[in-house]
């Protein structure tokens, strides 16, 4: 493999293990907060107790994210130097606003959060508690709108080569942004929902039955069944808006080869990139023009129309695009039929938690993770859409990668790799071992989980 | 904007200005951190914990100052930071692990269970120690002028040593300060046995810049530059033996003084810092890009800049309050 791919499976890597862990932050930071207000106003401890759970999986994600994200912030330098020296007058400033606005912002009032409940009032750590959150969704704004304006760059000018801002306001705002923020936060709130419901629905069917897991389940749900619909609805405006802006990367998506009306829904097809055409289509009829232009003859971009005239392909591969919006879309829809029809019961059978369905229940405990694939799949649909640009229209990726030996870039890809697994599983199970430690320190009669220093008699 | 002169002229002096200030921050701040880390295998259990949680609040946002500086560096300097990242390559991946293990290792350490603990402890202690080595080489390198000779690497290799024991020192110095009784003293004895690498990393890098490049000698020992310079050996062989006698006489009644190691090492590092800066200036990549010729577009540097006045004296201001919230010994650490 060469250092191109190598760089690219390299950083993919990096940012895909690096957004599973903002992807709960930003929402769960809110969802903190909430709790948070919930016990000022009533007083339950219930609410301070479900707060006391989940801030421990905050913390542990936040950890997470903060290293693998600090990994990328050198990366830039380390295998894409040709990136900011073309556009570090855009990207530049975005970043560091990221950083000034954000990133101190989250990191002290973090450490207040978690360690100052005794040492400041309770005003403060409320504070602290939303400062946390802001600063996590400033974070995800500055960061996505250097993504969007990748994809969508206005509001500048190249000079020699190098790109210089015009309008920082059209940077800030390119036509991508508000779809893409949209998007992406609401994917953050599913992906907190399903964690809440599924963890709480595996403490729940092991025969914690608290207050707290009650709350965290019921909110879990209620957050899920109220974003779902949400999303779909944002998410057909930003395809709508990629179509606008990206046609090639919306006929990757749909998997169609030729610009034509009355396109079908590709349910499953097997795109052949060098016969250029699928194999094995399963479709319904004209759903497709319907989606992405509200009329069945509405007219879809084609794959073939963006090739170059000596045959090179100008447009994403096309397979990894396809199958990715397929997956996400898919995980989608059963987070739609899990939480409404949880919400459903509920509500029908008028016994909160108590009226769900066992089989239920259990087919919400690996949804706990749902969010993730649904969030991955998206990020891979969007950004291989991008390719073979790195800014659309303005360089590819091959023009960024730096000329570091393949095999030194090939070593630390494996060092990562394996750091990255490692750390997956490790967070996996501690998670699972929260969620059976609350219910021992119950059997005993001991409400309160473990601090930061469990002895280790126990 | 024409009011301080040419923008080109002195936005990038602001921001290499800036980025100077970080980067010591940073040394300080996440080298007490590391430093601790260091320090891991030298400590009992329970004070593994104590020495965790007087750290715990803190090193997170003392992280965030490298951040903040390579991202001036990537901002400000966009193709220094190529040239620069791209020669560190390994070492900065080595760094980035050592960073992940020992981050990670906080918040694993007190949620896992227990009998994983002394696994997250050994994270956190190679994780330290790789960051601190990889820095030691990366400047030992810099210094060098990022050439890659056997020689050169020798030295980084000396650096790497000499900059993690004065981590440790510095580590040491803090838990002076957040300390009591046996740890306490036990911290005195690390500083005590840290201080060579302090003096050493100093002395290398001092001897070394001159001697590597005519230019750095040419800006020391000339007149009059040289008697404005004396004073910055001077004052620093002066603190030195400030500390070592100061080690010596503590603990003392009621706690006198446990804060001046801290303070004094801090005072230290800022003078390394002033004379490295001075070495250097104005280049960047040594001796091969200046801060003019790597800054990017003035426009771009001044909307950084404008938020950059509005914002930091907030990242200070809030940053002392934790200081103030989590200051006095470190106690136990707990959610509530």
């Amino acid at each position: 493999m060469d250092t191109l791919l190598l760089s690219r499976i390299q950083f993919g890597a990096n940012i895909s293990f690096h957004i599973l862990f903002p992807t709960i932050t930003i929402a769960l930071g809110w969802v903190l907060f909430y709790f948070k207000l919930r016990f000022n106003s009533s007083g339950e401890e219930r609410w301070m107790d479900a707060y006391r759970f989940w801030v421990k999986v905050f913390a542990l994600s936040f950890g997470l994210g903060v290293v693998s994200g600090i990994t990328m912030s050198f990366q830039f330098g380390t295998n894409w130097p040709g990136f900011m020296e073309t556009v570090g007058n855009i990207a530049g400033p975005l970043l560091a606003y990221e950083v000034m606005t954000a990133f101190f912002l989250e990191a002290v009032f973090l450490g207040i959060m978690l360690f100052g409940m005794s040492r400041v009032p309770g005003w403060l750590h409320t504070l602290a508690t939303f400062l946390v959150a802001f600063g996590t969704t400033m974070s995800a704004f500055w960061i996505l709108v250097l993504s969007s304006w990748m994809h969508t760059p206005a509001g500048f000018e190249m000079r020699e080569g190098v790109a210089h801002a015009t309008n920082w306001w059209a940077i800030i705002f390119n036509p991508s942004m508000p779809y893409r923020v949209t998007h992406m936060l609401l994917a953050s709130g599913l992906t907190v929902a399903f964690l809440l419901a599924g963890l709480s629905a595996l403490r729940w069917l092991r025969g914690d039955k608290g207050a707290d897991v009650r709350v965290s389940l019921v909110t879990g749900l209620g957050l899920g069944a109220l974003l779902i619909p949400m999303q779909i609805f944002a998410g057909d405006m930003h395809g709508l808006n990629t179509m606008e802006h990206q046609p090639a990367k919306v006929a990757a998506m749909e998997g169609n080869w030729e610009t034509q009306g009355n396109a079908p829904l590709l349910l499953f097809a097997i795109p052949d990139e060098i016969a250029r055409e699928n194999r094995a289509e399963i479709g319904i009829p004209n759903l497709a023009s319907i989606i992405l232009t509200h009329h069945a003859d509405g007219e879809i971009p084609g794959l073939n129309d963006f090739v170059a005239e000596d045959g090179t392909p100008l447009h994403p591969p096309v397979a990894p695009v396809f199958y990715a919006f397929r997956v996400m879309v898919g995980t989608g829809m059963a987070m739609l039929l899990l939480s409404w029809a949880a919400v459903g019961f509920m509500a029908f059978r008028r016994r909160g938690p108590e009226g769900l369905p066992k089989p239920l229940l259990l087919a919400l405990v690996p949804m706990a993770f749902s969010g993730w694939v649904a969030t991955l799949a998206g990020w891979y649909t969007t950004e291989i859409g991008r390719q073979p640009w790195l800014v659309s229209g303005v360089m590819t990726t091959e023009q960024a990668v730096a000329e570091v030996p393949a095999p030194m870039v090939a070593t630390t890809l494996v060092i990562y790799l394996s750091v990255y697994a490692g750390l997956l599983l490790a967070f996996i199970g501690v998670l699972y071992y929260l969620a059976s430690v609350g219910r021992q320190a119950k059997k005993r009669g001991r409400p309160d989980l473990p601090g930061l220093n469990p002895t280790p008699a126990e | 904007m024409d009011m301080f002169g040419d923008p080109a002229i002195w936005l990038p002096l602001a921001f290499a200005s800036l980025m100077g200030l970080s980067i010591l921050i940073y040394v300080c701040l996440d080298g007490f951190d590391l430093g601790i880390g260091v320090l891991f295998p030298f400590a009992t259990e329970a004070e593994k914990d104590r020495m965790v949680a007087s750290i715990g609040p803190f090193w997170d946002a003392n992280e965030t100052w490298l951040v903040l500086a390579i991202g001036i560096l990537l901002v400000a300097f966009p193709s220094a930071h190529g040239v620069i990242l791209t020669t560190l390559y390994l070492p900065v991946a080595i760094m980035l692990v050592g960073l992940i293990l020992r981050g990670v290792a906080f918040e694993f350490r007190a949620k896992a269970p227990a009998r994983r603990k002394r696994l997250w402890d050994l994270s956190f202690w190679i994780g330290s120690l790789m960051a601190s080595l990889a820095q030691g080489f990366m400047l030992g390198l810099y210094v060098m002028g990022l050439e890659m000779t056997p020689f050169t690497l020798f030295f980084g290799a000396l650096t790497a040593v000499f900059l993690t024991v004065a981590y440790s020192f510095i580590g040491a110095a803090w838990m002076i300060l957040k300390a009591e009784g046996e740890l306490q003293v036990k911290a005195i004895q690390w500083a005590q046995g840290g201080i060579w690498g302090v003096v050493l990393g100093l002395g290398a890098i001092s001897l070394a810049s001159p001697f590597v490049s005519s230019r750095i000698f040419d800006k020391w020992f000339t007149l009059p530059e040289l008697y404005f310079l004396v004073p910055l050996p001077v004052i620093s062989a002066g603190l030195i033996f400030l500390l070592w006698g100061l080690l010596r006489s503590l603990p003392r009644e009621s706690d006198a003084l446990c804060a001046a190691p801290f303070v004094l090492t801090i005072a230290l590092f800022t003078l390394g810092f002033i004379g490295m800066a001075y070495s250097f200036y104005p280049y960047v990549v040594p001796d091969r890009l200046t801060i003019f010729e790597a800054a990017s577009a003035p426009e771009s540097l001044m909307i950084i800049f404008v938020g950059t006045l509005v914002v930091l004296p907030m990242i200070i201001g809030y940053t002392v309050l934790s200081y103030v919230i989590f200051r006095g010994k470190a106690t136990e650490l707990r959610y509530d």
